[in-house]
């Protein structure tokens, strides 16, 4: 059997390369997609201590976690086309109308 | 009869009501109708006075104290024993003075009827006068010191009131009399402290102010020794507190007590011939005071006790200062010739016959303190010889007719204050009278003169610029022509011929010829200065005699002068020749003055004078004032000392005829053959200078007051404490003060701090709301720190524990 840790391990390093690709990249797109490895990363999370503990819980939220990525992404990608419409881009550091 | 006493309320009285009718309605009325209002009032007043001398004559010269009604109790403390009531007194000697004020006072009402003439303020002047008679009456009619006092402040006042009467003559003139009518009060107030101080040792002293209390004997020696007194009868109605007016009657003779009973004589009542039944604290004054030297009685002044002699020498040193305020002796005699400012009348009246003698009617009243004060008969004999010479001698080197009148008059009221020094008081009163007499003759007539030379001087300028000119003219000259300077007089014999001969009587009688009123009333003073140093040791009697003896010679000289000036000669100016006699009203007068000096002397002759005395009686006048004045005294007469003294004033009369007569009196530079000659120069030059006493005066006190005065005003009230103290220190100070608490505090702090609040709030808004970057990056970077952060602090007690 492969030890949780693996998983554990594996989904860690998947979380911080999605951190990593959140705090650095200018593409919005590109941010999504680091926060969807991100989640996807506490997907595998979940999902490797529901193997190891024989648990139904952990795959349930699993599909929670899912279904509120999926809506999230729809909400993001349709501001994104908004943004886009109105500057012509979307290098998210053009973005900083609001500030102080 | 015996209701008589009670009329003396209406002496005062009826002046009061003639005041203030011609005060009030005077202007309404009139000048002869206030005119008629005044003098009638002055006449029922004399009338009054007559009475009562008939009373006192009738009944044996028994004095009487009077209760005026509704006047009950004027000063009462009971508490502390202070009883001073409004009584008056009818005695020999209160109706002497009150017969020569009623009667020359009358006769000077009637002259100034023609003298006001044409003033204005005509009624005022009448008011005033009978003003005077009422103070002037309630002096000599008041039975303790302190009515006396009272009289003596107000007839002060209408002495101001009246020198003062021609406050708003033009050009200057009018207030040279108001600086004159305020000298007059003001020297006199000098003179009223000294009167103060005297009331207040008598009160401390005795207790009381009477002079005598109802039931006392004045007289005491009169009284033992018989005398011709009859049995007198004591009337009293229901006490004192009734509602009706008490007269208490007291007698030589008579019984001491009141009867309780409605009056019927009593002859089984007790007959007193002295005092000794009566208790000390019951007695009046003099009494008091005689007791109290015979039982060597020491008075208590807290700290210190003094025996009464020397007690009653303070009180009569203060009460001459007091009369020599009033009286106008050295030093305080400055006010009376300027006083000459007022009104004629006003001079005659106030000047010569009447408050000038206040003075010496309270000395002569005060006969038993200064019989017993050796001492101050002595400082009274000097003050009144030196008064006496010093004015002579002025008087001889003034050119102003009134002026050498006020100095006479200074000069006789020294004679009768030496009198008093050396304890001849009848002789004193006699002069005081015979002086009314002859003073208010010359003042009158001096008044006539100065009115002819006036009216001459009306009438020369009509006659040589033409009618019209009117009063503009007449006042431009007024300033240049003096209508009293003797020097624009002359040859007055022939045009004003009454007042020549009325004004050479009076002359004649103040030199002290034979046999005027003058030389009757004046020997008996030299004479009793001579006795008094050979007979009683007082030596002062001899510098008095020899001092009276020389300004005596004087008076005739300077009297002379006058007449020589006035009426001899030939007129100087226009105006004296066109001077014409007075009206009839004023001449009027000067005749029964006139006769009255001519007569008067009679009134004392001494016994065995040239059979005069079985003519008219011998000493009459000290016999009717002994029961009320006990040490009056009649003296022999000294035919030695009388015919030198009318050798001297004779001689002295020859001299001022050899150097003022034969029109020689104005030499032609308008100045006094005295003045031009070498050797007599500067003793005239003195004379004329006043020996310069108002300029010491005025050197010594008033001009170090006004610079004091200058100084407090000026320096210190106005550049110290006005403007230093109060706009530097004070305003200024306060206003730095505010300045201080409003800028820096108020503004500075205050607002500063509130201000300073807002911009930190500002200041930090301004730096926080810098997190707000607007770049989605940060915040995501302020995510993960805060995950971190969150993760660190729930594992840190598993990692802590699970350290190895």
């Amino acid at each position: 059997m492969v030890q949780t840790e693996a998983f554990v391990m594996l989904s860690a390093v998947l979380f911080v390369l999605g951190m990593m690709g959140v705090l650095l990249r200018r593409n919005a797109i590109l941010v999504f997609m680091s926060v969807e490895l991100m989640l996807n990363a506490a997907n595998l999370a979940l999902v490797a201590f529901a193997r190891q503990w024989n648990q139904l819980e952990g795959h349930l939220f699993v599909f929670f976690v899912m279904t509120v990525a999926a809506a999230e992404v729809a909400v993001g990608l349709a501001l994104i086309v908004a943004i886009f419409r109105t500057k012509q881009s979307i290098n998210i550091d053009e973005l900083h109308q609001m500030e102080g | 009869m015996e209701y008589y006493p009670q009329l003396v309320t209406l002496v005062v009285l009826i002046p009061l009501v003639g005041m203030t009718i011609n005060l009030f309605w005077g202007w309404r009325f009139g000048e002869t109708v206030s005119g008629i209002i005044g003098t009638a009032a002055a006449l029922l007043a004399f009338g009054v006075s007559v009475l009562l001398w008939g009373y006192l004559t009738n009944s044996g010269y028994q004095s009487a104290v009077v209760n005026p009604p509704f006047l009950d109790g004027w000063i009462r403390i009971g508490s502390a024993n202070v009883e001073i009531p409004w009584q008056m007194r009818v005695d020999t000697l209160s109706v002497t003075m009150m017969l020569v004020v009623t009667g020359v006072g009358s006769l000077i009402h009637i002259y100034s009827i023609g003298y006001m003439h044409g003033d204005p303020l005509f009624s005022r002047f009448f008011a005033y006068l009978n003003l005077f008679l009422v103070f002037m009456l309630i002096l000599v009619t008041g039975n303790n010191f302190l009515m006396m006092f009272v009289g003596w402040e107000g007839v002060g006042l209408c002495s101001f009131l009246l020198i003062g009467f021609w406050f708003d003559k033009a050009k200057g003139v009018g207030w040279r009399n108001s600086l004159a009518a305020r000298k007059a009060m003001i020297v006199n107030r000098i003179g009223d402290f000294g009167l103060l101080m005297a009331i207040f040792l008598m009160f401390w002293t005795f207790g009381t102010l009477d002079y005598y209390r109802p039931g006392e004997i004045n007289n005491v020696h009169l009284a033992e020794s018989g005398g011709e007194h009859s049995e007198s009868e004591a009337v009293a109605a229901e006490g004192e507190h009734g509602e009706g007016a008490a007269v208490a009657a007291e007698g030589e003779h008579g019984e001491g007590a009141p009867v309780a009973e409605e009056g019927h004589s009593e002859p089984a009542l007790p007959v007193y011939t002295n005092n000794d039944h009566i208790s000390t604290e019951q007695l009046g004054v003099f009494s008091q005071a005689e007791r109290m030297i015979e039982e060597q009685h020491q008075v208590d002044f807290g700290p210190f006790n003094l025996p009464i002699e020397t007690v009653l020498v303070l009180i009569t040193l203060f009460m001459l200062v007091g009369a020599a305020g009033k009286s106008a002796q050295i030093p305080l005699f400055v006010w009376l010739p300027d006083a000459m400012a007022g009104p004629t009348p006003v001079s005659a009246l106030i000047h010569a016959a009447t408050m000038v003698t206040a003075g010496v009617y309270m000395m002569v009243r005060s006969n038993v303190f200064y019989h017993n004060a050796e001492f101050t008969s002595l400082v009274v004999t000097l003050i009144g010889a030196g008064t006496a010479i010093v004015a002579g001698y002025i008087a001889i080197g003034q050119w102003d007719i009134k002026r050498v009148l006020a100095y006479s008059t200074i000069s006789q009221l020294g004679f009768m204050v030496a009198a008093v020094g050396v304890g001849a008081y009848g002789a004193a009163m006699f002069h005081l009278v015979t002086h009314a007499f002859f003073k208010a003759l010359l003042f009158l007539g001096s008044g006539s003169v100065i009115h002819g030379i006036e009216h001459g001087h009306h009438l020369a300028h009509e006659r040589s610029h033409g009618q019209g000119h009117g009063h503009a003219e007449h006042d431009h000259d007024e300033h240049e022509f003096d209508p009293q300077d003797m020097r624009n007089m002359g040859g007055l014999a022939r045009k004003m011929p009454i007042t020549f001969i009325t004004y050479v009587i009076g002359t004649l009688a103040l030199a002290g010829i034979f046999p005027f009123a003058g030389f009757w009333s004046k020997d008996e003073i030299l004479a009793d200065s001579w006795l008094a140093g050979l007979i009683e040791n007082r030596f002062w009697g001899y510098i008095g005699f020899g001092v009276l003896l020389l300004a005596a010679a004087f008076t005739a000289f300077y009297m002379w002068r006058q007449i020589e000036m006035v009426f001899f000669g030939q007129p100087r100016t226009e105006a004296a020749d066109h001077a014409p006699e007075s009206s009839p009203l004023m001449t009027l007068p000067l005749v029964v003055l006139a006769f009255l000096s001519i007569f008067g002397g009679f009134l004392n002759t001494p016994s065995n004078v040239l059979g005069l005395d079985n003519i008219f009686g011998a000493h009459l006048f000290t016999t009717w004032l002994e029961p009320s004045v006990a040490n009056a005294h009649a003296a022999a007469f000294q035919p030695l000392i009388a015919i030198g003294a009318l050798i001297l004033a004779l001689a002295a009369i020859v001299l001022a005829r050899s150097i003022y007569g034969a029109n020689k009196s104005v030499t032609e530079d308008n100045s006094d053959p005295l003045a031009v000659r070498r050797d007599t120069a500067p003793i005239w030059s003195f004379a004329n200078a006043r020996l310069y006493w108002d300029e010491t005066y005025f050197r010594l006190f008033e001009n170090p007051f006004n610079v004091l005065s200058h100084f407090l005003a000026n320096t210190l009230d106005s550049d110290f404490w006005h403007d230093y103290v109060h706009n530097t220190v004070i305003a200024k100070g306060f206003n730095s003060i505010g300045q201080l608490l409003a800028k820096p505090v108020d503004l500075g702090i205050v607002d500063g701090t509130v201000n300073g609040i807002g911009a930190l709030v500002r200041w930090v808004a301004a730096r926080g709301r810098r997190v707000q970057t607007g770049y989605v990056r940060t915040y995501a970077v302020t995510l993960l720190l805060g995950v971190v952060l969150v993760i660190v602090l729930l594992l840190l007690p598993a990692l802590t524990n699970a350290g190895p």
